[in-house]
């Protein structure tokens, strides 16, 4: 009687749903109120079927109220209606969600679980989500699924496949699909055939690893298997290759953005700067100290802290470096040893000048949200800090080689370097030139350091780490030349990253070292060596 | 040979107060006035030790116009040879008490020695290898890199790397050489105790000796007819090769000989300050030394060896008295002495009574270049 009440009153209220679904919506409901009234064994197997049937049922409210039993807030009363109760102490309907004001703490009993329930309970709630309208939750939980391959997911899997519109989300649940069908007893041959199809096709280590738990099996399943991880295999070595590149190219980006600045005063003026390293290590400490400002002062600019960081630490970087021209290293041109020894010893105060104003310690810079996160591209994991880099390192040489080729002070840079007196003759200030040649080399040095400020640690010493190898790529790259630069950071960043899996970082890093003096052994001058007289000077 | 007044009165200034230091901590009462403590002896010998490097470096940067950032290393490979020897002295009295496998190697869980650790028992043997060691890698990095006509600062840059590589390389423990920690907790050195004030003493004694017979040896380099050939090659190289000499010979000899001898301050160095490390071969150690000769004025051997003495006394007062002010010392003292010292501290003396030619190889070739 009670039960045909309810079902009416259902009806009425789901008149969208379809029969069925209502029904099956009914039983589900009615099995989950059984734990209330009565404890036995047969109560907690009805109420776990009770939890299976809304799971399959893709109901609305489903997710709510399993989440309420599990939290043991599902409570039924003598009529095996289904309240929960709220955070407040007041009761609901479970089914509609409307409030029951006229339901006590006295009318009704809490619907009880065990272990067995739990984990049909966490297995439900996995289903139910790949019934939530947001598509993103949806493949979350095809994800989550397939992880989980429990044969217990098919009946919703089958069900959510066929309402399911976004293709990328179907195709997450097939493979969730083949998962749970390969690991499913009474699956029959031909659907595990499909599904190892299925899960060769999705190519991953994950894909791999459960196809390698039935390889093993005999039969046509097992072979099918076995052949399967091999073409995965071969795939997934393809990808693991690419992603030695593209780290390859990360590390190349962060050389080429540390050497980027030396290419100019060291490759063009040629000068050397020791203090090249401290360029850097003052444009990370802009990017912190402009972040500090942003964030007390404009908040609304936070996020692009980073931004305005860029051209600061340029000015600044680069006013350093007219400073250190004009004072220093303007009375040592043509005695390259001495610059050298200078230029450290200027290094060394800078360092400790960082240390006294800042601290030894290393500072928090933000990465600001833009930057943060990864993502797939196939086989491969892209960081976006890392991309960023990539690109940013490629503009920046880009910048650096357009001012030099199309802008008046890049004509004149050239011209200087070239002839000095010639230069000089034809009207052109060679003192001012060479103070905005390092200026701008500097200032890239300081643009440099915005960007390692986001991969490595904000510290006085951070520069001292780059310096030996910006050095490498320059003298590697060939002095004087951006494109040797760029190929040359590029290629030692891939070396470096394809001989760390086979001999370790370090050693990867010493065989570079090594291969690197080697190299400049048999080439002096680099890749691309300048040609003509002024080799020999 | 004869030795010129200047580097007569510094090797007998510089033994001769080796020997009083000595004879002061021996003889004398702690609590006397004149007594001078096993410290002070200790520090003394470690000065003299860094000033056997200042001369291998002068030897090369001051006469033959090398300017090596990487002679630390052949100075820490020195000093390894003579740590493993007093690794293997130390017998059953380390912590594990394994008779022959040094205590970091009991720790990594090593069965047996080495092959490269044999022979480092007998004492001839390793000092010896602190000679032949780094005189060997420099045979083939300068065979390398003069034959290929690196020169300047090409030179200079893939010396740093040289170094830096062996920093990293040493750093690991599967090199066998006690990876980070290195090698310490010395006992003995030819069954004398290491921590003794009479070996310290001694061994004081015995570096200012050495350093003496070096410079007597690089003072005979630098003013036999090699020694002009090698001035010759400094100033103008290309102008040399011309005239039928070989500069990468002439260079490679002394670079060989100035790498043996700073293996030897290394190996004298280690008993005297109790380990040897990785850190050792930090770029930066290379270019501290290479000031120091700037300092004591480059190309004059006993310039080197003032310079070594006066900044490392100078960096045991400051990081002493003000530690926050040593760098700053350290790098105005790199850019004071290159931009008004050119000669150093030698050369503000001799400035007076002889005109030197001026030490411009580059200057040379702008020359060069300027008329054709």
């Amino acid at each position: 009687m009670h039960r045909l009440v309810v079902w009416l009153l259902l009806a009425f209220l789901l008149l969208p749903a379809s029969p069925t679904r209502a029904d099956s919506l009914d039983d589900a409901y009615e099995e989950l109120s059984a734990s209330a009234l009565a404890i036995s064994a047969a109560n907690f197997d009805s109420v776990r079927q009770g939890v299976e049937h809304l799971a399959e049922s893709g109901d609305s409210r489903a997710a709510v109220v399993i989440l309420a039993l599990r939290n043991g807030l599902l409570y039924a009363n003598d009529d095996h209606k289904l309240f929960i109760q709220q955070p407040d102490g007041s009761y609901v309907d479970a089914r509609t969600g409307a409030k029951a004001a006229d339901v006590t703490d006295d009318d009704v009993k809490a619907v009880r679980v065990n272990n067995a329930i739990r984990s049909a309970v966490d297995a439900a709630l996995g289903g139910l989500q790949l019934f939530a309208p947001d598509a993103a939750t949806r493949l979350q939980a095809a994800s989550a699924v397939f992880a989980a391959h429990d044969p217990a997911a098919l009946p919703a899997l089958a069900k959510s496949l066929d309402n399911e519109k976004d293709p990328e989300v179907k195709r997450r649940m097939q493979q969730a699909r083949a998962a749970a069908l390969l690991s499913a007893p009474d699956a029959s041959e031909a659907d595990k055939l499909a599904a190892v199809a299925t899960l060769q096709a999705r190519g991953d280590q994950d894909a791999r690893g459960l196809l390698a738990a039935v390889a093993g099996q005999p039969g046509k399943v097992g072979a099918a298997a076995a052949a399967a991880v091999v073409a995965i295999d071969r795939i997934l070595q393809i990808w693991s290759l690419a992603q030695s590149v593209y780290y390859g190219i990360s590390l190349g980006s962060v050389l080429l953005l540390a050497a980027a600045g030396l290419a100019i005063t060291f490759g063009v003026m040629g000068v050397i700067n020791m203090a090249h390293g401290e360029m850097v290590m003052i444009g990370a400490y802009v990017t912190f100290v402009v972040q500090q400002l942003t964030h007390a002062y404009l908040p609304s600019l936070y996020g692009a802290s980073l931004l305005l960081a860029v051209p600061t630490a340029f000015l600044v970087s680069g006013a350093v470096g007219v400073a250190i021209e004009r004072t220093l290293i303007r009375f040592l041109y043509g005695r390259p040893l001495e610059t050298l020894l200078a230029t450290w010893g200027l290094s060394l105060i800078l360092q400790q000048l960082v240390r006294s104003l800042f601290g030894a310690n290393n500072k928090d810079v933000d990465t600001p949200g833009w930057m943060s996160a990864a993502f797939q591209l196939g086989g491969l994991t892209l960081t976006w800090n890392r991309l960023y880099i990539i690109v940013f390192a490629f503009l920046v040489v880009a910048a650096l080689m357009a001012v030099l080729r199309y802008t008046s002070l890049g004509l004149r840079m050239r011209a200087v370097t070239q002839n000095r007196r010639m230069a000089a003759a034809m009207g052109i200030r060679t003192p001012w030139v060479d103070a905005l040649t390092f200026g701008l080399g500097s200032g890239i040095a300081g643009i440099a350091g915005v960007a390692l400020s986001q991969i490595d640690n904000v510290s006085p010493n951070l520069g001292q780490g780059y310096i030996i190898d910006s050095f490498m790529v320059v003298v590697f790259g060939g002095v004087g030349n951006l494109w040797g630069t760029t190929l040359g950071a590029l290629t030692l960043g891939i070396v470096n990253k394809f001989l760390e899996p086979i001999a370790g970082a370090v050693l990867g890093k010493i065989i570079v070292l090594v291969l690197l003096i080697l190299f400049v052994q048999r080439n002096p001058r680099g890749m691309f060596p300048l040609k003509g007289r002024a080799v020999e000077a | 040979m004869k030795l010129d007044r200047t580097s007569c009165v510094a090797l007998v200034a510089v033994i001769g107060s080796a020997v009083v230091l000595a004879l002061l901590n021996q003889l004398t009462a702690p609590g006397s006035a004149v007594h001078v403590p096993t410290y002070v002896v200790a520090l003394a010998g470690k000065y003299l030790c860094f000033a056997m490097l200042a001369v291998s470096v002068d030897l090369v940067w001051g006469f033959a116009g090398i300017l090596s950032l990487g002679h630390a290393a052949f100075f820490a490979l020195g000093g390894y040879a003579m740590g493993m020897y007093l690794m293997r002295q130390i017998g059953t009295r380390g912590v594990y008490g394994n008779a022959t496998l040094p205590d970091f190697m009991v720790f990594l869980g090593w069965k047996q020695l080495p092959w490269y650790w044999h022979g480092f028992e007998w004492f001839g043997f390793a000092m010896l290898m602190a000679v032949l060691v780094p005189a060997l890698l420099a045979l083939v990095f300068g065979w390398l890199a003069f034959r290929s006509r690196v020169t300047g600062v090409y030179l200079s840059i893939i010396t740093q790397a040289l170094t830096y590589a062996l920093l990293l390389a040493f750093f690991r423990n599967d090199m066998g050489f006690g990876g980070n920690n290195g090698l310490t907790d010395f006992k003995d050195i030819v069954g004398f105790n290491v921590q003794a004030d009479s070996t310290r003493s001694a061994l004081l004694v015995i570096s200012a000796l050495l350093l003496g017979g070096q410079l007597w040896l690089a003072r005979c380099v630098v003013d036999s007819r090699f020694g002009k050939i090698l001035i010759a090659v400094r100033d103008a190289e290309s102008r040399t090769r011309f005239l039928g000499y070989r500069p990468e010979s002439y260079k490679l000899v002394v670079w060989v000989l100035s790498a043996a001898m700073a293996g030897v301050g290394g190996a004298l160095y280690v008993p005297q300050v109790g380990i040897i490390n990785p850190s050792e071969f930090a770029p930066g150690n290379s270019i501290e030394a290479v000031i120091w000769v700037a300092v004591g004025g480059r190309g004059t051997l006993v310039g080197a060896i003032l310079g070594a003495i006066l900044v490392n006394f100078g960096k045991t007062w400051f990081t002493g008295a003000l530690p926050e002010m040593w760098l700053y010392a350290l790098g105005a003292m790199f850019v004071f002495v290159t931009l008004f010292l050119p000669r150093g501290v030698v050369g503000l003396f001799r400035g007076r009574q002889q005109k030197e030619p001026e030490i411009e190889a580059p200057a040379v070739a702008a020359a060069h270049e300027v008329t054709g």
